[in-house]
Order: structure tokens, then C-alpha cells, then sequence
């Protein structure tokens, strides 16, 4: 039951909605990609004018979600959704909200590019930034891909990846608490820098969210809250059955 | 999983599915002369719960429901193969008294069906022919009965009017009232809302919802948000299978059987 064949409704504009709901959830994907990538170029590269940029793109994120938000409420009430349209609508409300959410705290990675940072982000932290700010902007591209394809595997593959985004992190953050204790002087500058990195490692918890929404909208298994080899497990049994 | 069964269990939250089994269908056939119009029905209908048959026009959900109380016996090419236990007891065995059975196991049609007589004699009728002639007991009975059925209010100064001058939702009601009076075990519903008003049909699904906390409730019907709205269980028939049966909850968020999936979501055709 994995395939979620939107085209087959009796209803041709019951079809229309459902396939409109989930166009728009991958428009707003793509616009949070763009807000993420860019806040990350930003704050690498100190490009003050592209940080400025993502503060004020953020309100299209927003209005993206209240508007889908809307959709799926006249779909509950006009449709009355059932099983996989029913998950379908479910989920979309979820992600939305979750994407909503990266989008403020790619905001956030953006303000902190544009605050005082002096010399403490030598060329090491930059590289390090850029490379946890890389393996979120994968997980994100991968997870809005396994819920275009309705494909589990993948939001499995994002499941396991938020990991490595966490070890970056408290690699990034041992760093940042080292040179604060030998250059006391530099507190409030690293604390920018330390702001930013919670940022996107927040950015890689929201696409695992994501992820348990998509497993839940394709098998109706909720993933939510359990060790990951137990997900697993549960994955397996379900697609068995 | 298992953390959270035994957290639901210290926590003292029970599980839904364990209710005793009112009604019994094993390897049940049936037959329209050569036509198969049930095949190989297994089936455990719970105890004082509201069980749907949903599916399409002709799945024979209507035919296994008339089963119950041995109404396809009326038809004379008609056939069945396999066992029904009502309560624990066979209904096609030699010594089953038809129409106790029927008492028994009550049933309602899509449109009411109320007897050209007044509203009183409508429930008192079943007590009647069982030979009950007190008038105090008919009193207490028809009073009882029309109350059970969320009726009593409304026709409370008018028991002795024809019955034909009820509203289509009361007429409904009316039956359900006279099904009730013989006090039955179980009441199977054949679309009883179908020809209703969504008002009077609101009404009944309250009913439906009152009723089943003395009786079983086996009720077809065509309209799946109905089934959804007040159903504990439900079963899926297809041309004559029976395809998928399970809590209602499960039914419409995670079917198991694609089939169920493209009925319930509106993609069978």
C-alpha cells in the first residue's frame, strides 16, 4: 500500500485538491531549500545583503503554510478524508508545520550572519559550519523527495542521518567552548556563531520530524518517540503484513 | 510497541478489542438457486457493540444481514450452507423457534414500516401476539419502549393518532421502538437512515449509540461517514466476500486490503 495513486478518485476534483495540497507542500519545500542554502552561504561567506535577503523571504514561508493550512481544513470539512487521503491530509498539516519552523530558524542562521562575529570564525569553523549546514540541506532535499515518491527507504535514510548532524554539532560546540574559555573577551562574539550552529542542528531535528510524517502517511505506522532500531523494526513488520 | 502496551497496562487503559462474541458465522454459503451471493463468510460479531456491513450496491452485505434472524427464509430459492451461532446456539438447528428467533434478533428496514394502526398499538403489538394483555404492562412496555427509543417526548400526547401521521425520522423511531418493546438481543439495521432527513438521521445515529449498551447492533449501510461515525467494528464486503473486518478506527485510518482502501477513500468504480 505504499503507492498512494492520487490520480484513481472517483471524484476528479477530489483528485485536484489532494494533487494541489501536495504540490504546494513541495513548493514550500523548495523555498525552505532556498532560504537554508542561502543563510548558510551567508553566514559562511559573511554576505550581509543575502542575509537581509532570507529575513525578509521568510514571510513567503509563512503564508505558504497558513494558506495550505486552509486547503486541508476545507478538505477535511467538504471531503470528510478517509485511510491514505486521510493520512495524506494529516500528515501535510504536520509538515507544514515543521517547515514553517525551518524556515524561522533559517531566518535565524541568517540574523546571526549579519551580527558581529570579529575574527572568530576562522577558516576551520567556517568549514565546519558549511559542512553541517551541507548534510542538512541533504537530509531536507531528501525528505521532501521520499514525500513526493510516497518512498519510506528514503525517509528511513533521514531518519539515521540526523546523527551525524548532532555529532557535528557538539564537535562545532566543544570548539566554540574551548575558545571561549581561553579568550573570555570573545564570549558574546562566539555566542553568535553558537546560535547559529543550534540553528541548524534544530534545522536537522525538524527534517527527521518530517521523515515519521512521511512513514506515517504511507504505512499509517506513527514513528514518533521511539528508538530508532525500534522504528525499524516496526517498518519491517508493517511492510511484511 | 511492547513499552507502550505495558505503560497503556500500569496505566490501567484497556484494550478495545476484547468484547465476548454475540454472533457467530462460520464457512456460511448462500445461494440464489445457482447464484453464490455469500461465499465462505467467517465472521465474530461482538457483544453489545454497533458492527457496519459497508460496500458496494449487490456485495450482499443486505443478504448476510437477513441471515441473522432467518428472514431468506421467506425466499424460496434461496440456500444456506455453513453455521450461524447466535450466542453460542445454532439458529439453523431443528429445534430453533422461528419466530422467537426473530423476536430475538429484531430487524429494520430503509423505510419505516409502521402497522396502519395508532402509535400506542405499533409497540404493543410484538407484547400482543406473545399473548400480553394487561393493560398496565402494555402501558409500562409502550412507555418504556418509546422512551428507549427517544420517541416518548415527542408522541407522548398523541399514542392513540395513526401512526401514518409520524414524520419519516419518527416513523423510524416508531419501529425502532416496537423492534425494542419484545426486548431482543440484538437489532439489525438495514439502511435505517436512508430515507431520512440528516436531522431525524442525526437522531437516530444517537439512538443507534444508546441502544447499544444493552443490545447488539448489526446495521448495513450505504453511507460510509455513517459507518465511521457510529460504528465500533466494521466489515468491508465485496461481491459477496467478505473482504476485511475490524475495529472501525483501524478500518479508516490504516485499511489492510487495497480493496477496502480504493472503497473507503472513493476510488472504487
Amino acid at each position: 500500500m505504499s503507492d498512494l495513486h492520487l490520480g484513481q478518485h472517483i471524484s476528479r476534483r477530489f483528485n485536484e485538491e489532494l494533487e494541489g495540497v501536495r504540490s504546494r507542500v513541495l513548493h514550500m519545500g523548495g523555498v525552505v531549500e532556498a532560504q537554508l542554502a542561502n543563510a548558510l552561504r551567508a553566514l559562511v561567506n559573511k554576505e550581509t545583503a543575502l542575509a537581509k535577503e532570507v529575513t525578509r523571504a521568510d514571510a513567503v514561508v509563512n503564508s505558504l503554510e497558513v494558506e495550505i493550512d486552509e486547503e486541508c481544513a476545507r478538505i477535511v470539512a467538504r471531503r470528510q478524508p478517509a485511510a491514505t487521503d486521510l493520512r495524506l491530509v494529516i500528515a501535510v498539516i504536520k509538515i507544514i508545520s515543521d517547515l514553517e519552523r525551518m524556515g524561522d530558524e533559517a531566518k535565524r542562521v541568517a540574523i546571526m550572519a549579519r551580527s558581529e562575529m570579529d575574527d572568530a570564525l576562522d577558516d576551520e569553523l567556517r568549514a565546519d559550519l558549511q559542512h553541517m549546514g551541507d548534510l542538512v540541506r541533504e537530509m531536507l532535499r531528501q525528505v521532501l523527495d521520499a514525500f513526493a515518491r510516497t518512498d519510506v527507504d528514503t525517509a528511513v535514510v533521514v531518519l539515521k542521518s540526523d546523527k551525524k548532524v548532532d555529532r557535528k554539532y557538539k564537535k562545532i560546540i566543544k570548539q566554540l567552548i574551548q575558545r571561549m574559555a581561553t579568550d573570555p573577551q570573545s564570549v558574546a562574539v562566539i555566542l553568535n556563531i553558537m546560535w547559529a550552529a543550534r540553528s541548524l542542528e534544530r534545522l536537522g531535528d525538524r527534517c527527521l520530524n518530517i521523515a515519521e510524517h512521511v512513514i506515517y502517511m504511507v504505512l499509517g505506522t506513527d514513528v514518533r518517540h521511539i528508538k530508532l532500531d525500534d522504528v525499524l523494526a516496526q517498518i519491517e513488520a508493517q511492510t511484511e503484513a | 510497541m511492547k513499552d507502550k502496551d505495558k505503560l497503556q497496562a500500569e496505566l490501567g487503559v484497556e484494550s478495545r478489542l476484547s468484547h465476548p462474541t454475540a454472533v457467530t458465522v462460520s464457512g456460511l454459503n448462500l445461494f440464489y438457486g445457482q447464484t453464490r451471493a455469500l461465499k465462505e463468510i467467517n465472521l465474530a460479531i461482538p457483544e453489545k457493540q454497533v458492527t457496519a456491513f459497508i460496500g458496494p450496491s449487490g456485495c450482499g452485505k443486505s443478504t448476510l444481514l437477513r441471515c441473522f434472524n432467518r428472514l431468506n427464509d421467506l425466499i424460496d430459492i434461496c440456500r444456506i450452507e455453513g453455521q450461524i451461532l447466535l450466542n453460542g446456539r445454532d439458529i439453523h438447528a431443528s429445534d430453533v423457534n422461528v419466530p422467537e428467533l426473530r423476536r430475538e434478533v429484531g430487524i429494520v428496514f430503509q423505510k419505516p414500516n409502521p402497522f396502519p394502526k395508532s402509535v400506542y398499538e405499533n409497540v404493543a403489538y410484538g407484547l400482543r401476539i406473545q399473548g400480553v394483555n394487561k393493560r398496565r404492562q402494555l402501558d409500562e412496555t409502550v412507555e418504556w419502549a418509546l422512551k428507549g427509543a427517544a420517541l416518548w417526548d415527542e408522541v407522548k400526547d398523541r399514542l392513540n393518532d395513526p401512526a401514518f401521521g409520524l414524520s419519516g425520522g419518527q416513523q423510524q423511531r416508531l419501529v425502532i421502538a416496537r423492534a425494542i418493546a419484545v426486548q431482543p438481543k440484538c437489532i439489525l439495521l438495514d439502511e435505517p437512515c436512508s430515507a431520512l432527513d440528516p436531522i431525524s438521521t442525526l437522531k437516530v445515529e444517537e439512538l443507534i449509540a444508546e441502544l447499544k449498551t444493552q443490545y447488539t447492533i448489526i446495521m448495513v449501510t450505504h453511507n460510509m461517514q455513517q459507518a465511521a461515525r457510529v460504528s465500533d467494528y466494521t466489515a468491508f464486503m465485496y461481491l459477496g466476500e467478505l473482504i476485511e473486518f475490524g475495529e472501525t478506527d483501524q478500518i479508516f485510518t490504516r485499511p489492510r486490503h487495497k480493496k477496502t482502501e480504493d472503497y473507503i477513500t472513493g476510488r472504487y468504480g
